[in-house]
């Protein structure tokens, strides 16, 4: 890395966690600052998370100190004070250190021209977290401003492990050139160990059938964590991490110090975890995603994986939590909650053994983003059209960026983009005579600032237990809440008593049977990478001899009474069950592609007379349940599915209304909602529902709905991987009628009932709605 | 004459319009509430570019209406008008088109919160409550008021969680003596129907009505918010 600085060339460090990658980012600024030769802003360092800024400046000034150097380190995040912030600007430290979202504010300051104008080096720390994303679009255009203030400014991108490094460094390099970005490996660290927990490890029941908590575990992982120095349990949902941790501290005989994080939880709350964590006053950490970046803590000596770990990257990331020393592998348990689970452990383990990591799709940027970086722009000074359109196209996602698209998004900004009527007296940019474009009017300087960043949270609504803040709850769980309904949280069963404007008054309980969040987030995607893997374990009976006895017998029965799906092809297995008729899909494309492809089914099985009554999908299978028997599968799954259901559907989904109340904040059309704000009597944002459907109605190919067009679609990745599905296995279907349900379809059976989505029509819903109050009311 | 979302009020028959509009079928009268015309526009002015068509939308559709029902009589319960500078607003076509729609049928503005005063130069009568048949007709609902009374300015909406699913729906709050009609405007959003402002005012019997295409649908307000 000190190399690179000498030669003055870009660099992209690709290193595992541990390998000390940020003070290696830092040492040529150190080097080159130490020297004293100037004053003034000399390296920014951006990354995902405050709480990384924080500590690396606690990293940074030790050394600092040590060697006597005077050198300023500075933070600024959303929680900087407004005072601080404002004299940043006026004299900056010699090191910021940043976010994304924070940066992008800075640029619209008039100061940032001054500010930045001898930057010599912007650190970007853990890459490949937000290179493929819209915060990654937000980063890149603010890079490409840098190094037009600052021509000679090195860019330095430290990242972990990726599948795609080309991809990384050519989303680091001004103008997508990748040849200017020098690839530095780290020293890859010793091979992780990772085990699966089997019948017969200590503590540990049988694998499930179905489900993906840990109950089966609980008194392994305790084990384990009494046989550990300190041990990071990682789940994959809220939920399930709320129920273990409760279970652990049921098993706690011996009241170890065992705490629970993850991001629902009040800031304090998470900080106080984290502390105690760092000050080695913990054995164990049960934790969601939130965990996966962060701060080093060095002393944790063993990862347990609870629930299959959905992707190879994910898993090698969070085994990298342990044992940040490179001559000592990590060691990693992983404890499967079902069956299928169990598969895809053993897939995930080969792959991460192998360096098989799962790629991250990098998209166009987004033209939501876009607009709020040029007005932003706008509000630090004027700008010329054509030399704008050529710095924004050396940000690498805006590379091949068409003039049109440009010019739209600028029409947008100044007049809101609408071809049929102009706002032409309400202009929000106007033209100079020069041909520059300002801003014309302070308020909407103000009103950008207010409203800038591409981080939108669904609302949330604070918890509490008389004046105590707990954390925070997603509004539409809080919605489906009755008086006196108990739910799990921050590790105790709390009673719900009732929602006051944005907080939610509950009450400790000492009822044990809590009915669970079911909280929207946290679903992790099944890869396509596993996928592929679990599907050839299932056609090679030979390699079933490393299986347990359960699961070997399973996949035996299942071979006996019907017959296991091939590689390449679409096993459909039909089975009357109570009366009704069941259809099971196996077709391993992750669970929000089988959702996506069970509403479809529906519809078209409501065309044919079927008279389907619901379905439920989990990441390996799709079941769908009917009146009529299905005769014929194949058609039902014939690609044209998706031009003539998908289309019809997709428009009306809640899913484009809600990328298009994100794509509306963030180009700036409304104002962002004050979470949980409850409208009273009048209110000031109009919902952006209502601006989707004018919009649909008279302007269709309107830039935001374009743009929502494109988020959409990243957010279903899934459809994209249904296409390539539908093609794959058009002809390749194998129909397996049978007399009963087989071994196969037992594990997604058993979601039935822990959710269900049936005839998905609102009046239908709005009928049901009146039939059970009326019911209620009798 | 049994549209599947009519319903009882007062001794007459209306009908609730899935449009959100209200038809009285015996005075062939047509009724909206909160029409709020160039609330787009209003925004604008604020540095919120919203899409300029809000009036345009709500025109079309009143046109239709009018033309399929045969309307003689029409009824605007106040709030017409985003503000009182929007009539000034309206692009000159769309304002040919309301002009054609005043001058063909009797209609009436009842004047609101947001209109207290209606461009004479489109046409109709402008006036603060009226009184017609044993129904009164305002803006905002009078807690004092005896008679049977039909009025809008709240936007009521209707939210339910059916199976996970959450809906949002305009919707009619109907009390004892009271029926509040649901905004027409498109861009206008709605307050819950369970709030107490409303609740209050519709008494321990008030219902939510919902119009649907498979008929109308009641739901006791009592139930939706225990």
């Amino acid at each position: 890395m000190v190399q690179a600085a000498r030669d003055n060339v870009h660099a992209l460090l690709i290193a595992p966690t541990g390998a000390g990658k940020t003070l290696a980012g830092f040492l040529p600024t150190l080097a080159s600052l130490a020297k004293g030769e100037r004053r003034g802003l000399h390296t920014i360092y951006v990354s995902p998370l405050k709480a990384l800024s924080v500590d690396v400046s606690r990293n940074l000034s030790q050394p600092i100190a040590e060697m006597g150097l005077d050198i300023r380190v500075e933070t600024r995040t959303g929680d900087t004070a407004a005072h601080r912030k404002a004299r940043q600007r006026i004299a900056p430290p010699d090191v910021l250190l940043t976010t994304p979202e924070s940066l992008s504010l800075l640029l619209t300051y008039p100061e940032a021209g001054a500010m930045f104008a001898d930057l010599r080096t912007v650190i970007i720390d853990e890459i490949h977290a937000f290179a493929p994303t819209k915060r990654g679009d937000l980063l890149s255009l603010a890079l490409a401003r840098l190094q037009r203030l600052a021509p000679h400014l090195r860019r330095v991108g430290l990242s972990a492990t990726v599948a795609d490094e080309p991809a990384h460094a050519r989303w680091l390099a001004p103008g997508a050139d990748e040849a200017v970005v020098r690839l530095v490996r780290g020293e890859a660290g010793a091979t992780p160990h990772i085990e699966i927990l089997v019948p017969g490890d200590i503590g540990f029941g049988r694998i499930p059938w179905g489900g993906h908590t840990a109950r089966h575990a609980v008194p392994a992982i305790y084990d384990l964590i009494q046989r550990h120095r300190v041990t990071l349990v990682f789940t994959n949902t809220r939920a399930n991490a709320e129920r273990l941790f409760q279970e652990l501290w049921s098993a706690n005989t011996e009241n170890l110090p065992i705490a629970l994080h993850h991001g629902s939880l009040a800031v304090e709350q998470r900080r106080q975890v984290e502390a105690a964590m760092a000050a080695g006053n913990l054995r164990a950490v049960v934790a969601t995603a939130s965990l996966d970046l962060g701060i080093d803590w060095g002393n944790i000596d063993l990862v347990i994986q609870v629930g299959a770990p959905k992707g190879a990257s994910r898993l090698l990331q969070r085994i990298g939590r342990a044992n940040h020393r490179l001559d000592e592998p990590s060691r990693a348990v992983l404890i499967p909650g079902n069956r299928f689970e169990y598969l895809e452990s053993m897939a995930a383990r080969d792959a991460t053994l192998e360096g098989d990591l799962d790629g991250e799709p990098f998209r166009p940027g987004g033209l939501d983003v876009l607009a709020q970086h040029i007005m932003g722009l706008a509000c630090a000074a004027p700008f010329g059209p054509d030399a704008l359109y050529e710095e924004i196209r050396t940000a690498t996602p805006y590379r091949d960026l068409p003039r049109a698209d440009f010019d739209d998004t600028l029409a947008f900004i100044e007049s809101g983009g609408y071809a049929l009527r102009a706002y032409d007296r309400f202009k929000r940019l106007v033209r100079q005579p020069d041909g520059r474009y300002r801003v014309s009017h302070p308020r909407l300087i103000q009103q950008h600032r207010l409203n800038a960043g591409v981080i939108l949270d669904a609302p949330m609504l604070e918890v509490k237990i008389g004046r105590r803040a707990l954390g925070r709850v997603e509004e539409s769980f809080v919605q489906q809440l009755e008086p006196g309904d108990t739910f799990l949280f921050a590790g105790r069963v709390l009673a719900f008593e009732r929602l006051e404007k944005t907080t939610v008054h509950a009450r400790p309980t000492p009822s044990r049977e809590p009915m669970v969040p079911a909280y929207l987030g946290g679903r992790l995607p099944l890869s396509a990478n596993l996928a592929d893997r679990v599907r050839a374990f299932l056609a090679e009976p030979a390699a079933w001899g490393r299986f347990p006895d359960e699961v070997r017998e399973w996949l035996e029965i299942q071979a006996r009474v019907s017959v296991l799906p091939e590689p390449h092809g679409l096993l459909v297995e039909t089975f009357p069950r109570r009366r009704k008729h069941y259809m099971v899909a196996y077709c391993f494309e992750g669970r929000a592609a089988h959702q996506s492809l069970g509403l479809l089914l529906t519809r078209r099985m409501e065309r044919q007379g079927l008279a389907p009554l619901g379905f439920v999908a989990n990441d390996y299978a799709l079941a769908v349940w009917s009146l009529h028997r299905v005769e014929a599968p194949a058609p039902l799954f014939a690609p044209d599915i998706l031009h003539d259901e998908l289309s019809e559907w997709l428009a009306n989904s809640a899913l484009l209304k809600r990328s298009f109340r994100d794509v509306a904040v963030i180009a700036g059309l409304i104002e962002r909602q004050l979470p949980g704000l409850r409208k009273t009597g009048r209110q000031l944002t109009i919902s952006s529902d209502l601006i989707y459907d004018v919009l649909r109605q008279h302007e269709p190919g309107h830039l935001l709905l374009r743009a929502t067009w494109a988020d959409a679609r990243g957010r279903l990745t899934d459809v994209d991987r249904l296409a390539a599905f539908l093609a794959r296995v058009e002809g390749h279907i194998r129909h397996q009628p049978l007399p009963r349900v087989s071994p196969l379809a037992v594990p997604v059976l058993l979601e039935i009932g822990r959710e269900s989505v049936e005839g998905s029509a609102e009046d239908v819903l709005l009928a049901e709605a009146e039939a059970l109050m009326r019911e209620a009311t009798r | 004459m049994t549209d599947p979302n009519a319903f009882a009020f007062h001794g007459d028959t209306f009908v609730a319009l899935p449009e959100h509009a209200l038809w009285w079928p015996r005075r062939r009268a047509l009724l909206i509430a909160d029409l709020h015309l160039e609330k787009s526009t209003s925004y604008a002015a604020r540095g919120r570019l919203l899409p300029p068509y809000d009036s345009l939308q709500a025109l079309g559709t009143l046109e239709a209406l009018i033309d399929r029902l045969d309307v003689q009589e029409f009824w605007c319960l106040g709030d017409s008008f985003h503000d009182l500078h929007a009539a000034g607003r309206l692009q000159p076509d769309i304002r040919a088109r309301l002009q054609a729609l005043t001058s063909r049928l009797f209609w009436v503005w009842i004047t609101g919160n947001h209109d207290p005063a209606v461009d004479a130069t489109l046409g109709g009568v402008s006036m603060a409550e009226m009184q017609i048949d044993q129904f009164i007709l305002r803006h905002e609902a009078d807690p004092a008021e005896r008679r049977p009374e039909l009025s809008g300015h709240f936007h009521p909406k209707l939210r339910l969680v059916v199976r996970g699913q959450s809906l949002s729906r305009r919707c009619f709050a109907c009390g004892d003596t009271k029926l509040i009609l649901p905004s027409f405007g498109p861009l206008t959003g709605g307050l819950d129907v369970t709030d107490p402002a409303i609740a209050r005012l519709l008494g321990p019997g008030g219902e939510a009505l919902v119009a649907t295409n498979t008929g109308l649908r009641r739901y006791p307000i009592g139930a939706l918010s225990f």
